[in-house]
């Protein structure tokens, strides 16, 4: 992991223009102190693959969900800018989720933003055809807590794979068998959520509760 | 407060002094390596200098940022990209808010509360007098693992000895606040600084007739260079590492080709290069001093009743003087020997941060970058909150890195070459200053 970005040479000679972000929300009726939890998909996918059932299954037991859709084909700079953007929009500290490519934007915003805690779901860390590039990813600015989830059985990231983003964040994978990739959409997508959710109230207990 | 025997005694937690931009800064990132935070705040909301409900708050109404949006901005909690370049001071006061709120720093501030004393006790602890600003003025001494002082240098003004009677209106900088005081009136403004400038420029619009007294020719630059924001250009300049002589070369051509040559306005040739006094950015001066609305003049002599000399002996007869004569840092709580502060009252500091014979006693933001001062308080108070967690886990490689340190040239993170004038005490160049933090941050990195 590289240490935290001191000089920033790039945000402050070309900063990344500002763009048009779509924010979908499902809130708990009542607030349960929770950290908010932001979820991000994969570049080119809409906010959407989580407002399907994820969002409102987070807010049924207290947690405020937002999905981003990030701008059409930004680069991942202007990615985990979107990221950073909408969580320090958010009214208290985020936890970051991010699936398939959209967990490298959130290992990524983790350099920049210290959320709350992270999860990185079914996570492709290393870009498309680069089977040997290592992932260069920044140290956490804030003590956060991450937790890999995945399944053995995903066709689009091995089980090594999964291993080896657990352990650059000093963990072990959390396993769903027998599910695909898209732990959010198919059949078993509530005990994923449930997991993360029961991973987050383990690991950020409320003051008072 | 429960867990400790002595009600006074409040164990490893440390003592933020102010709830400013540096002091929310260092409560949030000495929380994030765990140390248990109380911060005093003398004021009943945070913000310090940048709320304007404070009353020793420099802002005035029309305010802007100096150095734009990401060279201001926290490095890990970034302005609404939708902002302008430089945003207004009301926008600054709801970013730090928010900032406040997102991170909870509120729960471990004591507002209306004020610092009088912190003395060192042993074990390199400190004893902290805090008395209420409100009613009852109860006080009351807590002992702390460490104070981090935050308490701003722009506050305290700075007001020159000019010898004689005035029988107009004279007021500093820091009343000013809103440009209706100006309307109809003849206006000499004194001082050539950021907030000289912008006093003149406001009076350009207001007043019957504005005088600007400057001591020295500066060097003023546009907010926008090639349609970009000036600061954000010169930090391309600073990415390709070009060498000082060069910067200053390109700086003296870009200036001729924005500004322009300032000396056919009566303004007087800079005494200095470029990059050896505080930056002073506004595109609005040479606008209204090419109007004739604003007449640039040498500096003041003396006053003489209704009029006031200059120094090339011109008379000239105002009805107001602002004194835009800036502020000078204070640290009434600390012995002066504390900060090895010396007769002149400028604190000599490691990295204008560490005290050096205290390593429990620290100051963030006491620095006048050429950018916003925000980024480098957050580097700071990371720095303060490692090392304050290394000493405590790690005596020895403390020992080590305080021994490493010692042996930082000065040069590396201080501009030395600069107007010799309390202006340019906390002088630095904000890629160098951060260089050297991060230099200090890897020095204190856990190992992985």
């Amino acid at each position: 992991m590289s240490t935290p970005e001191v000089l920033r040479f790039a945000d402050w000679t070309t900063p990344v223009a500002p763009a048009a972000r779509e924010v979908v929300s499902r809130l708990p009726e009542d607030d349960h102190g929770h950290p908010p939890l932001l979820f991000v998909p994969a570049p080119g996918r809409a906010a959407s693959v989580f407002a399907e059932h994820w969002l409102g299954h987070a807010a049924g037991r207290g947690f405020s969900g937002y999905a981003l859709s990030a701008r059409p084909g930004g680069d991942l700079r202007a990615l985990v800018h979107d990221t950073v953007q909408t969580a320090a929009s958010l009214p208290r500290r985020t936890v970051l989720i991010g699936h398939g490519e959209g967990a490298l934007v959130v290992a990524k915003a983790l350099g920049r933003y210290p959320a709350r805690a992270a999860v990185l779901a079914a996570p492709r860390l290393t870009p498309r055809f680069a089977v040997f590039a290592k992932p260069s990813l920044p140290r956490p600015a804030g003590r956060t807590p991450v937790l890999v989830v995945g399944s053995p059985d995903d066709r689009l990231v091995k089980p090594a794979a999964l291993d080896r983003a657990a352990a650059v964040y000093g963990g072990a994978p959390l396993l769903f068998p027998g599910m695909g990739h898209d732990l959010m959409l198919e059949d078993g997508w509530a005990e994923p959520i449930d997991a993360i959710l029961d991973w987050l109230l383990k690991e950020l207990p409320v003051p008072g509760h | 407060m429960h867990d400790t025997p002595d009600p006074g005694d409040r164990g490893d937690a440390v003592c933020v002094v102010g709830a400013g931009a540096s002091g929310l800064a260092a409560v949030k990132n000495l929380r994030e390596l765990g140390f248990a935070v109380d911060c005093y705040e003398r004021e009943t909301s945070v913000g310090g200098a940048w709320n304007w409900r404070h009353d020793r708050s420099p802002i005035y109404a029309g305010t802007h940022l100096i150095s734009s949006r990401p060279l201001t901005e926290f490095p890990d909690f970034p302005m609404p990209d939708t902002w302008p370049d430089y945003p207004h001071h009301s926008q600054v006061l709801e970013y730090l808010e928010r900032y406040a709120k997102h991170f909870a720093l509120t729960d471990d501030i004591w507002f209306g509360m004020e610092v009088t004393s912190a003395v060192p006790v042993e074990g390199g602890r400190w004893d902290v007098t805090i008395r209420s600003t409100g009613v009852g003025e109860s006080s009351r001494v807590q002992r702390y693992a460490a104070i981090v002082v935050a308490n701003g240098h722009n506050w305290s003004p700075v007001t020159p000895e000019i010898p004689g009677e005035f029988q107009g209106q004279t007021m500093h900088a820091r009343a000013y606040k809103d440009p209706s005081r100006l309307r109809g009136r003849k206006v000499l403004v004194i001082g050539g600084g950021n907030t000289g400038c912008d006093i003149a420029v406001e009076a350009a619009q207001q007043a019957a007739r504005v005088w600007h007294s400057t001591r020295r020719g500066y060097w003023y630059a546009p907010k926008y260079v090639f349609g970009r924001p000036a600061d954000q250009v010169n930090d391309r300049l600073l990415r390709w590492g070009l060498p000082l002589r060069m910067r200053q070369w390109l700086y003296r051509r870009t200036l001729r080709l924005t500004t322009g040559d300032l000396t056919r306005f009566g303004l007087p040739e800079p005494d200095h290069r470029p990059y050896e006094s505080h930056p002073i950015v506004n595109s609005q001066l040479p606008y209204y001093l090419g109007h004739g609305r604003i007449e640039p003049v040498p500096d003041v002599e003396r006053y003489d009743g209704a009029g006031v000399v200059l120094t090339d002996g011109t008379r000239i007869e105002p009805d107001l003087v602002i004194t835009a004569t800036g502020y000078r840092p204070r640290f009434d709580f600390l012995e002066p020997e504390l900060l090895d502060t010396d007769e002149n009252g400028r604190p000599d500091l490691h990295l204008h941060a560490f005290a050096r014979r205290h390593p429990t006693l620290a100051v963030i933001g006491l620095l006048q970058p050429d950018s916003g001062v925000f980024p480098l308080a957050h580097w700071q108070s990371v720095a303060v909150a490692r090392w304050l967690r290394l000493r405590a886990d790690d005596p020895e490689r403390a020992a080590a890195v305080q021994q490493k340190e010692s042996t930082r040239p000065l040069d590396s993170w201080s501009r030395r070459r600069v107007v010799p004038t309390q202006r340019h005490w906390f002088e630095v160049d904000h890629v160098d200053y951060l260089r050297s933090v991060e230099g200090l941050l890897d020095q204190m990195e856990t190992p992985a």
